[in-house]
C-alpha cells in the first residue's frame, strides 16, 4: 500500500552527492525513451501545464456542482427559516404557515426503528462473516456475493419488496411507520455490513491470537477483544448507514409516507409522513410559497445530515487506530 | 492441528494436559447459529425481493404477453378502457437519462480521480476525499428540488433557442443524476488507479516520461478494469435513481430521440413511485405491471452489479 507519506515518483536525486550521476542517468533514460534532445519538448510543456489544469476544472466542478445545491437552498429556503418550520404541521393550504412538524416526528421514528434494526442485524453478519465463517465454503462465499449485490439494488426495489412483503402480503403490517422502518433498514443493512466488516478485519490477528492462547472462547475473543477495537469504524458505518435512510425517500413512497399528516404519528397504527417525502410533496405544488417552504426543508435535512456525517468522519480520524 | 496434538496427549504420560475444550460450550454453538442467521437474513432478503417480484410479473404476463411488454411501444397504464403495457417509451426514458449522465460523470468523475491519485498533493487529497463523501450522501430529493428549481431556469435562460415547453426536462434531469453519481466515480476510479504498483510509475519516470504521460499512459490503462467498473456502477445507480427524475423530468411516457433533452419523459422508477402509493388497488393488471417493471429494473441494475463486482475483484486480485 502507498501512504500519503512517501516521496512523489520522479523528484529523486535533484540535490546532493549524486546530482550528477543522477542527471546523466536521467538524460541516458530519455535518450533511451527516444527524446533525443533532452528536453521535453512544446507539446509535451503544454501538456503539463494544460492537463494539470484540466484535472483541477474537473474537481472543482465536481465540488463546485453539488456546493451550488448547498448555497441555493440556504438561499431560496432562508424567508422560511423560523422556529414554524419545524414547530407547525404540514399543510396544502397555508405554505406561509405550514411546517414539518409531523414528518419531522415520523423521521424520528422510522429512523428509531431503522437503527435498532440494523446494529444487531448488520454487525452480527459482520462477525459471523469475518470471524467465523469458513471462506472456502460455497454458501459463505454466496452470502458475501449477495450482500454486495443488495447494495446495488435500487432504492425502488427495496420499495416493492416493501410493498409486496411488509406493508402486505406475509407480514402485512400495514402502511405505518414500523413497515418504513423495517424497508429502510433493510435497504441501508449491506451499508453497516460492509463498514462494519473493514472496521474488525483492520483489527490485527495478534490480538485474537493473543486472547485464544490465554484460554479465551472464541465468542469472549471476538465480544471483549476484537468489538471493542473494531467499535469507532463500526460506529462510523452505522452512522453513514443511518444518514443514508434519513434522506432517502423513494422506498417509503410505496410504504404508505405519502399523506399529509397532521396528527402525530405511532410506531404501528395510522399513517404517516417522512421528511424527505414531506419535501417532495411541496416541490410538486405549484405555488411559490411551497417551493420555498421545500428549500427550508432541505436546509434542515442537510444541516442534520452534515452534522452525522462530520462527527462520523472526525469519529473515523480521532480513533482510527495504527496497529 | 488440534487433533493431532490431541492424539499426542492421549499417547503421552498422564499429566499433559488435554488441549480439548473442558465443557461442551452450548452457548457458543447458540452464539454461533444466531450469527449465522444475521448473515443469512441477506440470503432471505434477496429471495424475498425476487418473488415479490416474479409473483405478481407472472400473473401480468398471463394477461399481456410478454413480446406486447418488452417490444410494445406505448406505455399508456391507466387508460381504463384501452390500457397499453409496452415498456419501451419507458426504458428508452431511462437509458436517455443514464446516457446524459454518464456525459457529465465520466469526464468529471475520471479527471477528478486522476487529479486525486496522481497529482494531489497529500493535504489536498485528505481534505477533498471525505468532502466527495460527504457530498455522495446528498438527498436525492434536494437534488432534484435543485433541478427542478435552480438548474432548469438557469438552462433556460443559457439557452433560449431550445423548445422548453414545461417545467420538466429529461436533460435537466440527467444532467442532476450525473453530478449526483460524480462523487462515486471519481472515488471508485481513485482507488483502482492508487491500487497501481508505484513500480510501474517509476518505471515510467526513469524513462524520462512527463507526469502527463504517466497519468494517462500507464496508471490509467492499468486501471482500467476498475475505472470501468467505476462507470457501471454509476450506470447502475443512475438507473435506480428514483426521486430526482421524478422531480425533474415529468411523467410523460413518451419515446423521444437523445437529442430531444428538453422533452418531459417518464423512467421505470418514476412510474413505479408515481403509481405504486399506498392506496393502489391489489390484483388489477396496473397493480401487477409495477412488478413487472421493478423485474425489468432488478434484471439490468444486477447484471451491472455483477460486472462491476467482478471488475473489481479483478484490480484487486491482481495488485495486492
Amino acid at each position: 500500500m502507498r501512504t500519503d507519506q512517501d516521496p512523489v515518483p520522479g523528484t529523486v536525486g535533484t540535490k546532493g552527492p549524486r546530482t550528477e550521476r543522477a542527471r546523466l542517468a536521467v538524460a541516458g533514460a530519455r535518450a533511451a525513451s527516444g527524446n533525443i534532445f533532452g528536453e521535453p519538448d512544446r507539446g509535451t510543456k503544454l501538456g503539463n501545464v494544460i492537463f494539470p489544469a484540466l484535472l483541477l476544472l474537473a474537481l472543482a466542478f465536481a465540488l463546485g456542482g453539488l456546493c451550488a445545491l448547498l448555497a441555493w437552498s440556504l438561499v431560496q429556503g432562508a424567508p422560511r427559516l423560523d422556529l414554524d418550520l419545524i414547530l407547525n404541521n404540514p399543510s396544502r393550504l397555508r405554505p406561509e404557515t405550514a411546517g414539518y412538524r409531523t414528518a419531522l416526528l415520523g423521521t424520528i421514528y422510522v429512523i428509531a426503528g431503522v437503527i435498532l434494526l440494523i446494529v444487531p442485524l448488520g454487525v452480527g453478519a459482520a462477525v459471523y462473516l469475518e470471524e467465523y465463517a469458513d471462506k472456502s465454503r460455497w454458501y459463505n462465499r454466496l452470502i458475501e456475493l449477495n450482500i454486495q449485490n443488495l447494495a446495488g439494488v435500487p432504492s425502488i426495489v427495496f420499495g416493492i419488496l416493501g410493498l409486496a412483503f411488509i406493508a402486505r402480503g406475509p407480514l402485512s403490517l400495514g402502511f405505518v411507520a414500523a413497515a418504513g422502518s423495517l424497508t429502510l433498514a433493510l435497504l441501508v443493512l449491506p451499508t453497516v455490513i460492509l463498514a462494519s466488516r473493514e472496521a474488525i478485519r483492520a483489527v490485527p490477528p495478534s490480538i485474537r491470537d493473543g486472547s485464544l492462547a490465554l484460554g479465551a472462547t472464541q465468542w469472549q475473543t471476538t465480544s471483549r477483544q476484537v468489538l471493542p477495537a473494531a467499535l469507532p469504524g463500526i460506529l462510523t458505518g452505522v452512522i453513514l448507514a443511518v444518514s443514508r435512510a434519513i434522506g432517502e425517500a423513494a422506498p417509503l413512497l410505496l410504504v404508505g409516507a405519502v399523506t399529509f399528516v397532521t396528527f402525530n404519528p405511532s410506531l404501528f397504527d395510522g399513517g404517516y409522513s417522512v421528511l424527505p417525502v414531506q419535501i417532495y410533496n411541496y416541490a410538486g405544488r405549484p405555488q411559490e410559497e411551497f417551493h420555498t417552504l421545500a428549500a427550508a426543508g432541505v436546509i434542515v435535512m442537510l444541516v442534520t445530515l452534515l452534522l452525522m456525517n462530520s462527527f462520523a468522519i472526525w469519529l473515523r480520524n480521532r480513533y482510527e487506530k495504527r496497529w | 492441528m488440534l487433533t493431532e496434538t490431541k492424539d499426542a496427549a492421549g499417547q503421552g504420560p498422564e499429566s499433559v494436559p488435554s488441549l480439548a475444550a473442558s465443557s461442551p460450550r452450548y452457548g457458543e454453538k447458540v452464539i454461533k447459529g444466531l450469527l449465522t442467521l444475521c448473515a443469512g437474513l441477506s440470503v432471505a432478503v434477496t429471495t424475498a425481493i425476487v418473488i415479490s417480484l416474479v409473483v405478481p410479473s407472472i400473473t401480468f404476463f398471463r394477461a399481456i404477453p410478454l413480446t406486447d411488454f418488452l417490444f410494445g411501444t406505448a406505455w399508456f397504464p391507466d387508460f381504463a378502457s384501452n390500457a397499453s403495457f409496452g415498456v419501451v417509451p419507458i426504458v428508452v426514458g431511462t437509458l436517455t437519462v443514464v446516457l446524459i449522465s454518464l456525459l457529465v460523470a465520466i469526464p468529471v468523475g475520471l479527471l477528478s480521480a486522476i487529479y486525486l491519485a496522481e497529482y494531489a498533493p497529500a493535504r489536498v487529497r485528505r481534505v477533498v476525499k471525505p468532502m466527495l463523501e460527504v457530498l455522495e450522501g446528498i438527498p436525492t430529493v434536494a437534488i432534484g428540488l435543485f433541478a427542478l428549481l435552480f438548474l432548469r431556469p438557469v438552462a433556460e435562460s443559457l439557452f433560449p433557442f431550445l423548445p422548453w415547453r414545461t417545467p420538466f426536462a429529461v436533460g435537466i434531469a440527467g444532467v442532476a443524476v450525473g453530478l449526483m453519481i460524480v462523487p462515486l466515480v471519481a472515488s471508485v476510479a481513485e482507488d483502482a488507479m492508487r491500487a497501481v504498483p508505484r513500480s510501474l510509475r517509476e518505471g515510467a519516470y526513469a524513462l524520462g516520461s512527463s507526469k502527463l504521460r504517466v497519468s494517462a499512459r500507464v496508471v490509467f490503462p492499468a486501471a482500467i478494469s476498475g475505472i470501468v467498473a467505476a462507470i457501471v456502477l454509476g450506470s447502475s445507480r443512475a438507473i435506480g435513481e428514483t426521486m430526482v427524475v421524478l422531480i425533474a423530468a415529468g411523467a410523460t411516457p413518451q419515446l423521444i430521440a437523445p437529442w430531444e433533452v428538453t422533452e418531459s419523459i417518464q423512467t421505470m422508477t418514476a412510474y413505479i413511485g408515481s403509481t405504486a402509493t399506498g392506496d393502489i388497488a391489489t390484483g388489477t393488471i396496473t397493480y401487477n405491471g409495477i412488478f413487472a417493471v421493478g423485474l425489468v429494473l432488478f434484471v439490468m441494475t444486477l447484471a451491472m452489479n455483477m460486472i462491476a463486482i467482478r471488475l473489481v475483484r479483478r484490480f484487486r486480485e491482481v495488485y495486492e
